[in-house]
């Protein structure tokens, strides 16, 4: 394969295409890559197969068969709720893609269940099986995994494209550098450390990586998904509350409590109690259904020796952050490129607005997202890294953390914690102010040049240190943008412009690090048959 | 939380070291690896799939174990996640259960 390794740095490699993240979207665009003949290499900060939001749960996928009735049925039914912000054309290829992929994925060995006359239900994944057969699929290519290697910065050459990436092999207890022709983003979201099930490598690493290179960001204001889980537990099934009844500590239901369309009256009353939930309108078949559908949201009640069924549990919600909001990089073309030469982004690391607006919803669409945008970005990037010229030089783009602004390295821990306080509380980020927005900004921007004035930090604490100073800078974007829509449109809700604005159907671009700046494009020209409303509409709970 | 390790069960194989993904645990020369950073645990319930032997107890609390001294403080025997999706020999038609479809249609 042409790899050489050099015992300096650890581990140094050469190749057309480096794929940062092992989830969904980067295994599809490392095995997509691959296929084509391009030397792949794939760096995950845990394992492959493990790591990310999919692996541990279960997933509901986009998939509708190619009948055109049905097709544009599907795409016309989400686009009130995300605010009319999609682009149909472009729902209508990850429809495509997705549907192509998973009859590939059947053909390669993933179990699908029958229905009656024995034809494959491709509604669902299950996320272990899903990614240890994406880890098989992709090292049958010929990708080179490196697990537990998380990267810290992207190298760029002198003329500014991305040209690979370096990082610790945090098992080794040393470094390793790729020189890759293109870099695929597939860091996933950014969900700040909150316990939602999967999400504590997701901390906005490959945005801010993206972002020291050039990258730039749209839809960062809709960041806000929380999702319901039993407050001793970390997984989220929200669909599942479907069938729940909500109560607070006297027993008494909780009127207008939902979870969907209800989601924020739970928030208001978290605010001053406790909620319990117990899922009481389920009958026998549906809860043989849900187990069955999902085992994994049951194992945290079994263990606890509680039947969701009939005991009342108290409740939380997680924030999920950009996991299951939509913003993220920004794409400029059909092949999922960045606006910085040879800098791809694919899943959640990059926006999906394109196919959702600013809402996704119960599911589905993300994961939909991840499989076409992978499979894009990996065959883009394998033509784009076959170009590149070979011997440049290259130098590292990070910053925070990493480059020597000062006198002292800063503590990661507090770092972190101080992002936390200001994106977790329902009061900053569900329901936004300006007020709130500005006074939040205020403590992370001041964070982010402590952060960047600092000394590097050390080796153990290194990657804790990046961790932070990405979401310093994620939660500095999303902020920015949700000050900038002076409206509630799709998750972004704002507490002192209740309304959906016609004047700002439109969508945000954010960029910059030292300073942040906001500006609109347009939005998808809306179809004849798309009406907007201007009140209730696209405010989704 | 990652909550123990049964050195009756485990092997030594060390499969759960790198399938951690948030590298939790250390592996050691001989015997079972140890639990070396358990406040990095995200509650994933992986391990588990991922032992051969059944040697891995999570308990589903996420901010922190239940504090059980051993395999027969489990509230179930161990491997019972491993068993429902199907990945012991004896469940293997497990695999290809999956009624989410249902839960998507059902109004
Ligand atoms: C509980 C839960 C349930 C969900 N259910 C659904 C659903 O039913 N339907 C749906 O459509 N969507 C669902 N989603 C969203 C869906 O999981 C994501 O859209 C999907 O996982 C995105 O895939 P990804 O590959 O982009 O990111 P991920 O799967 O999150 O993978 C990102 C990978 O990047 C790695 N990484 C992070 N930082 C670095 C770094 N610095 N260096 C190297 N690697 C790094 C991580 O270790 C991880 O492996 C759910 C999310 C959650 C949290
Ligand atoms: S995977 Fe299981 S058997 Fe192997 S080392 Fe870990 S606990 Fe022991
Ligand atoms: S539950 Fe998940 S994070 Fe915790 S030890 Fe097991 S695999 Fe690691």
């Amino acid at each position: 394969m042409g790899f050489s390794s050099s015992a300096r740095s650890g581990l140094h490699l050469t190749c057309d295409v480096l794929v940062l993240g092992g989830g969904p979207s980067g295994t599809w665009a490392a095995f997509e890559a691959a296929r084509t003949g391009a030397r792949v290499v794939l760096a995950d900060k845990g394992f492959c197969g493990t790591s990310g939001a999919t692996a541990p749960s279960g997933t509901s996928i986009w998939y509708v068969e190619p009948d055109p009735k049905l097709r544009a049925a599907a795409i016309v039914s989400r686009e009130a709720l995300g605010g009319f912000l999609a682009d149909r054309a472009w729902s209508a290829r990850v429809l495509e893609t997705t549907h192509a992929a998973l009859h590939e994925l059947g053909a390669r060995g993933y179990p699908f269940p029958v229905d009656g006359a024995g034809n494959p239900i491709r509604v669902s994944l299950q996320g272990p099986e899903y990614m240890r057969l994406m880890r098989k699929l992709a090292k049958g290519a010929g990708v080179r995994i490196l697990d537990h290697s998380p990267a810290l910065e992207l190298l760029v050459d002198e003329a500014g494209a991305v040209a690979g990436a370096r990082g610790i092999r945090r098992q080794q207890g040393d470094g390793w550098q790729v020189d890759a022709g293109a870099v695929v983003i597939a860091t996933g979201g950014c969900a700040f450390l909150s316990r939602a099930l999967g999400c504590t490598a997701l901390t906005g690493d490959g945005h801010l990586m993206a972002a020291e290179a050039g990258a730039d960001f749209s839809g960062m204001e809709f960041s806000n998904a929380y999702a319901i889980a039993a407050d001793f537990a970390s997984v989220t099934k929200t669909l599942f509350f479907k069938w729940a009844t909500f109560t607070d500590e006297a027993g008494e239901v909780i009127p207008g409590a939902a979870s969907n369309g209800g989601r924020s009256v739970i928030a208001r009353h978290l605010q001053k109690g406790r909620v319990f939930a117990r899922l009481d309108r389920a009958d026998a078949a549906m809860q043989a259904n849900m187990r069955a559908a999902q085992p994994n949201f049951f194992l945290p009640f079994d263990r606890m020796g509680i039947d969701p069924f009939r005991d009342r549990f108290p409740i939380t919600l997680h924030l999920e952050g950009t996991v299951r909001g939509t913003g993220g990089l920004r794409i400029v073309d059909e092949t999922c490129a960045t606006r910085v030469p040879g800098l791809y982004a694919a899943g959640d690391a990059a926006t999906r607005e394109l196919i959702c607006g600013g809402f996704t919803g119960g599911g589905s669409h993300n994961a939909a997202w991840a499989v076409s945008s992978g499979r894009w970005a990996g065959r883009a990037a394998a033509e784009f890294g076959r170009r590149a010229p070979n011997g440049r030089v290259r130098w590292g783009a990070g910053t925070a953390g990493l480059r020597d602004a000062g006198a002292r390295p800063f503590d990661p821990a507090e770092a972190a914690r101080t992002v936390v306080g200001e994106v977790h509380p329902f009061d900053r980020n569900y329901f936004r102010t300006e007020e709130g927005l500005t006074r939040s900004l205020d403590r992370l921007d001041s964070q982010w040049a402590r952060l960047s004035a600092s000394a590097p930090a050390d080796g153990t604490n290194v990657l804790r240190a990046r961790e932070a100073a990405a979401m310093t800078a994620v939660a500095r974007w999303m902020y920015r943008s949700a000050l900038a829509r002076t409206e509630s449109r799709g998750m972004h809700r704002r507490i002192d412009h209740a309304a959906a604005d016609l004047a700002q159907r439109h969508l945000l671009t954010a960029a910059g690090l030292t300073e942040v700046s906001v500006s609109h494009r347009p939005a998808p020209p809306l179809a004849a048959d798309a009406v907007e409303q201007r009140s209730g509409e696209g405010i989704a709970a | 939380m990652i909550e123990l390790i049964s050195a009756a069960r485990c092997t030594g194989c060390n499969i759960c070291v790198a399938a951690c993904p948030t590298n939790v645990f250390a592996p050691s020369l001989s015997g079972p690896p140890v639990i070396a950073r358990q406040a990095d645990c995200q509650t994933c319930f992986m391990c588990e799939l991922y032992c051969p032997e059944d040697a891995l107890y999570v308990a589903p609390t996420a901010g922190a174990p239940l504090g059980l001294a051993s395999e027969a403080d489990a509230p179930l025997p161990l491997g019972t996640y491993r068993a429902a999706i199907g990945w012991t020999p004896a469940t293997a038609a497990n695999r290809s259960v999956d009624a989410m479809h249902a839960v998507l249609s059902a109004k």
